[in-house]
């Protein structure tokens, strides 16, 4: 009964935070814990109906090739010349979008309640709650959406609440500078899905979810696969900004200038996986086009690899959490790119637990050490904080991959899946990340949970609000991969694209994950903690001295940009500047000089006096006079002459 | 000896209206400016009274007008030294030179 | 029409008595002298105007313009001339300017003059012996509104001089 109502009214899940956003807005905002009780209040109510639509959609398995669509017309244009233009909104309910569901509001819902904690004694403690509503509220509705333009106008809110908490701390330059950057990288990433998307209104006219889908299965008869392609290719370029696929990841690692636990929504529950979620929404489009599924596995892959290799030199806790995000982003993408939407999503719904947990576990250290970032400067927290620390290892173990936390199953299914699909060399750069991975995760845990204390630090557990999350979450990380075992799949029947397909257990990739896993948390185990002054690691650091600086400085990526900035956009920039100094407000001064210079020639005539004027004025009697007498003109000749010829 | 004819008149009103123009233009004093209004004036009354004597000499048209121009001529000269007096009683000169008013 | 050697050199004794008072008019250095000179223009205008069979036009030529206007005018420079009456009727700086466009208005006038096909302009009828009376009762008949126009003129000007002339303190005690 409540099941039934919670899937037909799946609408009120994001409308719920969307009403936080307003009542604290012009409400509760002078009382902040008012605030604070009222958005974890709405995220928990859309917690419950979420997870009530979730097990009302995993009951019927049917779901998956019948979405449930509540839809309504929002406008629609009829222009002269021209196909009708028509746009619905609505939700589209089906086992992907249950999962997102329920994933985004209960990693929202314990982050929200580990705020409460962290931002004690911010000045801007609800407005800081009321964005997070917001920025909540839009992710669900871009999980909801049954329309490509609905999901658009949640992505770019989404954007939106990112760039406001990402620079929350206002006075923070380098909070402003991530802020912008984060906004501006994703734009440029938007402004290519928004082609996109208007591509495929104005070939398929239409760009409600199912009626898209059911059109490009043939879509012969509306375009070319050139055509296709490139529409297929202009849509992928959105979830490369906003997942943080290389080339445009560099706005994901400093994203995490904003508050920890915004870095742990934009990580885990809210924002980068919005792209690897529009690409599974969409891969209907995908599957048509090999090409795209290449380019998607291709920038997967390598972004994986890529990312795995910057975490492995970074100092700070967040920075290497980061890096971390967008090597595992890389992964998602890589399923997705081999056509596996079961395993990216897998993934995505166990990665949103662990990486939530290490964020909100990193979020406890910073807030315990008073922001000092280092890993390099921490050490034995173990001791004084157990709770996060173990916490922290158990994330730390599913994101390595160690059976049975939840990252190995899913990351073993994105390696099978790669296998049997034959992209080989992808399989190997996927094999390798999981070995970086486990060591650079396991580097960050060993220099900073254990080994010897730093005596500058006096760390102190944290308060219960954000240690019952920690805890909640570390449950996840255990045990949210068995859904989805080898043996007994069913997260793969549940949420696929098209057939379900059991195959057999490849208990050699399974025993390759392991060995792999293991082999980088031994490495990161003799480097940073049984080599107690990691002399070891040091001469590993002088040994590959380049490429060490190299990844230091993330491939000095952010200072290509930086340079291709200032010679190409500030070269042409002030090539259209010397242009406008010279030729348009040359053109304009020129005018303005011209009339001035007229101006000043003609006022030579208005002398102001009388006589002056009687002169030229007689002068003029005299031109027409004899202009008259000579032209011929008769009766003017005639009125000058006496009337006689 | 030739008979005075219509040219002779026409020529003497077209010389005295140069003399008189020549004054507007070059006088520096404004009652002078005035003083060569009238010769020009006259000049047309000369000619006004010519024509009517040799073309149409029976209806008086040009000496009637001849005397409104006298009349206007006359207020004309009571207006203008009007004028000039209360431009002297501001400025204590008559000198056209030091007028540049037309101008902004 | 009478052509008598008389009427002869009395056309060209008052056309140079005119001009060269005229040219006098403007050349003298003293605005009074040039006065005394435009009276005897006047007066040389009126004896023009009864050779041209004209005399209630060369009365009142007389007395208007020889009587009236220039005693005006002298009493004009009387009200603002307090100083030394030598060089206060001078050129100013466009003489030259001035001189070479009258030069062209001359030429123009002889050219038009020249192209013109005067005929027959010598011997036209008679003019009436009385033209007082005619004037007067054309006046009073046919030209009856310029003439009450040229009056309502007159009584405009007469107050207009007055009040444009009128001292300004004069109007401020007035108003007190």
């Amino acid at each position: 009964m409540l099941v039934e109502f919670a899937m037909q009214h799946a609408w009120l899940v994001p409308l719920l935070p969307a009403c936080a956003f307003v009542v604290i807005v012009f409400l509760a905002r002078p009382w902040q814990l008012l605030s604070a009780i009222v958005a974890v209040g709405s995220m928990a109510t859309a917690c419950f109906f979420a997870t009530l639509a979730a097990i009302g959609i995993f009951t019927n398995h049917e779901y998956v090739e019948k979405p449930l669509v509540y839809a309504t017309r929002w406008f629609s244009l009829g222009l002269p010349g021209m196909p009708d233009l028509r746009i619905d909104v609505g939700v589209q309910l089906d086992p992907v979008s249950a999962m997102m569901l329920f994933m985004v509001s209960f990693i929202a819902t314990f982050i929200f309640l580990y705020s409460i904690g962290y931002m004690k004694g911010d000045p801007g403690y609800s407005v800081f709650f009321s964005y997070l509503s917001l920025f909540g509220a839009s992710m669900l509705l871009l999980v909801l959406s049954s329309n490509l333009l609905q999901m658009f106008v949640a992505w770019e809110l989404v954007g939106l609440c990112s760039y406001l908490l990402i620079g929350f701390y206002t006075h923070k330059i380098s909070a402003r500078e991530a802020a912008k950057k984060a906004f501006v990288t994703c734009r440029i990433a938007d402004f290519g899905l928004l082609l996109g998307l208007l591509s495929l209104q104005i070939v398929f006219g239409t760009l409600n979810l199912t009626e898209l889908a059911g059109k490009i299965e043939h879509f012969e008869e509306f375009t070319s696969f050139g055509m296709l392609t490139l529409i297929a290719v202009l849509v992928f370029i959105g979830p490369i900004g906003k997942s943080g696929q290389f080339p445009l990841h560099v706005w994901l690692p400093d994203a995490m200038e904003g508050p920890t636990p915004v870095s742990a929504l934009i990580h885990a529950a809210t924002m980068v996986v919005a792209g690897v979620y529009l690409v599974g929404r969409t891969m209907f489009l995908f599957h048509e086009v090999p090409s795209a599924m290449q380019l998607v596995a291709v920038t997967g892959g390598f972004t994986a690899l890529f990312a795995a290799t910057i975490a492995i030199t970074q100092r700070e806790i967040k920075r290497i959490l980061a890096y971390s995000t967008v090597s595992q982003l890389g992964y998602m993408m890589l399923a997705l790119g081999v056509g596996s939407l079961s395993a990216s999503m897998f993934h995505l719904w166990t990665h949103a637990f662990f990486k939530a947990l290490m964020f909100l576990g990193a979020g406890s250290v910073l807030t315990a050490l008073h922001h000092k970032a280092d890993v390099w400067e921490m050490g034995g927290l173990v001791k004084k904080m157990p709770i996060t620390a173990w916490t922290f290892v158990i994330g730390g173990l599913a994101i390595a991959g160690i059976p049975p936390f939840a990252g190995f199953w899913s990351k073993d299914e994105i390696l099978v899946s790669a296998l049997n699909s034959g992209h080989y060399v992808l399989f190997a750069m996927a094999a390798f990340t999981a070995f970086l991975t486990a060591f650079y995760m396991w580097r960050m845990i060993f220099l900073a949970f254990f080994g010897a204390e730093n005596p500058a630090n006096h760390p102190q557990e944290s308060p219960w609000t954000m240690t019952v999350p920690l805890l909640v979450l570390s449950v996840g990380a255990c045990l949210a991969g068995l859904l989805g075992t080898p043996w007994h799949n069913v997260w793969g029947e549940w949420i696929r694209f098209g057939e379900a397909h059991e195959g057999p257990v490849n208990y050699g990739a399974m025993l390759l994950s392991i060995v792999l896993a293991g082999a980088g948390i031994f490495l990161a185990y003799t480097l940073y903690l049984k080599d107690a002054k990691k002399k070891r690691a040091r001469k590993m650091a002088e040994w590959f001295g380049p490429v060490y600086r190299m990844l230091y400085n993330k491939y000095y990526i952010d200072e290509l940009y930086l340079w291709f900035n200032h010679a190409l956009v500030d070269g042409t920039a002030k090539l259209f500047y010397l242009f406008d100094i010279y030729v348009v407000d040359g053109i304009v001064n020129g005018i303005g000089a011209f009339a001035r210079l007229s101006g000043d020639g003609l006022r030579v005539f208005q002398s102001g006096r009388l006589q002056n004027y009687v002169l030229v004025f007689f002068l003029g009697v005299l031109a027409v006079a004899v202009l008259m007498a000579f032209s011929g003109s008769t009766t003017a000749a005639g009125l000058v002459l006496g009337g006689v010829k | 000896m030739p008979a005075i004819s219509l040219t002779h008149y026409v020529v003497l009103s077209a010389l005295l209206f140069s003399i008189g123009l020549f004054g507007v233009l070059t006088k520096r004093n404004a009652v002078a400016v005035l003083i060569c209004i009238e010769l020009m004036l006259n000049a047309v009354n000369i000619n006004l009274v010519a024509f009517s004597k040799y073309i149409t000499p029976a209806d008086f048209v040009g000496q009637i007008f001849s005397i409104f121009v006298i009349t206007v001529a006359a207020a004309e000269v009571g207006v203008g030294l009007a004028i000039i007096i209360a431009i002297y009683r501001n400025r204590l000169s008559v000198n056209l030179d030091d007028f540049d008013w037309l101008k902004w | 029409m009478e052509t008598s050697i008389y009427s002869v050199i009395a056309f060209y004794g008052l056309a140079i008595t005119i001009l060269g008072n005229a040219t006098l008019v403007i050349f003298a250095r003293n605005i009074v002298h040039s006065v005394l000179f435009l009276a005897v223009t006047f007066i040389a205008m009126g004896g023009l105007f009864l050779l041209l069979d004209a005399d209630f036009l060369a009365a009142v030529q007389v007395l208007v313009y020889a009587g009236a206007v220039c005693i005006m005018v002298v009493f004009g420079i009387m009200l603002i001339q307090r100083s030394d009456m030598k060089a206060t009727n001078l050129f100013n700086r466009q003489t030259f300017a001035g001189a070479g466009l009258v030069a062209l208005v001359v030429a123009m006038c002889a050219v038009f003059a020249g192209r013109t096909a005067w005929t027959d302009l010598v011997a036209a009828g008679e003019v009436p012996a009385n033209t007082v009376q005619a004037i007067g009762e054309l006046m009073l008949s046919k030209y009856v509104i310029p003439f009450e126009v040229a009056a309502l003129l007159l009584l405009v000007a007469l107050i207009g001089a007055i009040v444009i002339a009128r001292d300004e303190e004069v109007k401020a005690n007035a108003g007190n």
